[in-house]
């Protein structure tokens, strides 16, 4: 696992119940801390934005990815999880 | 802290506008595999590249996962091979060795078959641009370059000739694939040392022992972004330009630090760059024409490009601590949408291409002319082009196809990023007795300039 400690996770897709739990639920068996939610929906469009600490994982970077991936095609939305600097790069100096 | 719009903005620039980094690339010298055993020096240059470069693929791939930003290529660029092969009399098993090495790394081009010979040609550079054609022709990922001009030398009209000659050459033997031989193959005024981009790159002599360097691409990003300042003045279009820039080299210059950390080799250069693919959303033409022209290479052209290529640079330049390559927009022809449907539809000609070039980052890029084109016209295209970086102090480059079998307004397929060009055609009057006469074009005065 690399140093860094935070991650962005997005999720986008129809609302349907208990998208934030299952998303959180393999986020907690991860050991992954969530700092930060913000949720909007739009049309029927769910619409999460979720900062994560990675500082803790009980499981690599690459497994969370696929878990989460699996979890996506299930419940057919969008699920993203990305390291936190690229946004900082791009959005601060 | 980091705000949900400025997430979502991120993340519409990956999905929407194709902002990706084009290439990862690693420049390994190869001066300490030297010797005078052909056999001996190929063991050697094919071990130190596999050993060196052995994580690059995964580590890109990794960055490219956890940053979840496209890296579509991971390269190798080596030592121009004619400065190591002085002592042997073959420079193919070298480019044999490349090929093998590239293979075996899993890399998607390695480029450095290549010789720079500005002032005058040795013996091993004379046999290395003979070798070429058959190089690129028995080879699937070597790249190769000569750089034949530069502004404190003038220009080697002798290996102007030889080149033109290869061109013709490598694109009948790879007549099968519309000779696409020739895209692999680049001729350069000034080059640079530190390029990451291919068909050009080499890790010149004066470079360490490896280095990673990074370029970036987007030219999407852009056109969105002056999509939403339609009407304004130019102020606004290059104020605009230069904080898209910015953004696009940030990613950039981030991935190039991951990697240099990961790999523990030094970062090299982040090279600013827009570099188009034939996808749509992905072009440099389109730039252009969202400045207002009806098509690109109408009137008006130049100055848009003129005013991109310096908006990039000043938009890059605070993004990262260390620039270099060829750092500017790029307009290759067959690898981009707006360009083929400029050339296909009679708005974009050679000439107002090479005019193009004179403010571009590099030059005549990815062309296809008429395959009866005869080799003294293509050396005289090359002339003309290191002319223009000779004396205007940067640098140019050729990379043209002479498409066998092939008339003007047929269409050559190259596929992936190098995606399909008109043939477009050449002056027909000849150039002959001036390439026949050889010799040096002497470096330009650089003072009463007008």
């Amino acid at each position: 696992m690399a140093a860094v400690s935070k991650a962005v996770v997005t999720v986008i897709g129809f609302d349907r119940k208990g998208i934030i739990a299952q998303v959180s639920g393999v986020l907690f068996e991860c050991g992954i801390n969530i700092l930060e939610i913000s949720q909007t929906i739009v049309d029927g469009m769910f619409n999460m934005l979720m900062i994560v600490d990675l500082s803790e994982p009980t499981c690599s970077f690459e497994e969370l990815q696929d878990r989460l991936s699996e979890l996506a095609s299930a419940i057919s939305v969008q699920i993203r999880i990305q390291k936190i600097e690229i946004f900082e790069a791009m959005h601060q100096i | 802290m980091i705000q949900s719009d400025q997430i979502l903005q991120t993340l519409h620039m990956i999905d929407e506008e194709k902002l990706d980094v084009r290439t990862i690339t690693m420049g390994i010298s190869l001066f300490n595999c030297v010797c005078d055993d052909s056999r001996r020096l190929a063991a050697r240059v094919y071990s130190r590249i596999v050993r060196q470069a052995e994580n690059l693929v995964k580590v890109g791939e990794e960055i490219e996962r956890e940053f979840g930003v496209l890296i579509v290529n991971k390269r190798i660029a080596v030592t121009p091979v004619s400065l190591i092969t002085g002592a042997i009399n073959d420079p193919l098993v070298i480019a044999r060795a490349l090929d093998r090495a590239a293979h075996e790394t899993g890399v998607d081009f390695i480029g450095g078959y290549s010789a720079l010979v500005q002032k005058g040609m040795t013996e091993a550079d004379r046999r290395l641009i003979l070798s070429i054609p058959q190089a690129l022709s028995e080879t699937d990922l070597l790249c190769s370059s000569v750089n034949l001009a530069s502004t404190r030398s003038g220009i080697d009209m002798d290996a102007v000739r030889l080149c033109g000659e290869s061109i013709k050459t490598l694109a009948e033997r790879t007549k099968a694939k519309d000779g696409l031989g020739c895209a692999k193959l680049v001729i350069f005024a000034n080059a640079v040392e530190d390029n990451p981009f291919m068909a050009g790159a080499f890790h010149g002599p004066g470079e360490g022992d490896c280095s990673v360097s990074v370029g970036v691409s987007g030219p999407g990003v852009v056109k969105r972004a002056l999509e939403a300042v339609k009407g304004e003045s130019f102020d606004v279009v290059a104020e605009t330009i230069k904080k898209t820039a910015f953004r696009i080299t940030r990613v950039g210059q981030l991935v190039a630090m991951e990697a240099s950390r990961r790999l523990n080799v030094p970062f090299g250069i982040v090279d600013l760059s827009l570099a188009p693919t034939p996808a749509v959303g992905d072009s440099v033409a389109h730039i252009l024409e969202e400045m207002g022209l009806e098509k690109c290479g109408t009137h008006g052209s130049t100055a848009a490009l003129a005013l991109l290529n310096d908006a990039v640079k000043k938009g890059g330049v605070m993004a990262s601590s260390h620039v270099g390559g060829l750092s500017g927009a790029f307009i290759p022809l067959s690898e981009d949408i707006g360009m083929i449907e400029a050339a296909a539809c009679g708005a974009l000609t050679l000439d107002k291409l090479e005019a193009m070039t004179c403010v571009c980052s590099v030059g005549l890029d990815m062309i296809a002319v008429p395959g009866d084109t005869s080799a003294s016209t293509i050396s005289a295209i090359i002339a003309d082009e290191a002319a223009i970086g000779v004396v205007n102090n940067k640098t140019t480059a050729v990379r043209i196809i002479p498409a066998p079998e092939k008339k003007v307004g047929d269409f050559v397929e190259f596929g992936g990023l190098l995606g399909r060009a008109p043939v477009i055609p050449v002056h027909p009057f000849s150039s002959e007795v001036f390439i026949a006469r050889g010799g040096h074009i002497p470096a330009p005065l650089h003072s009463l300039r007008n």
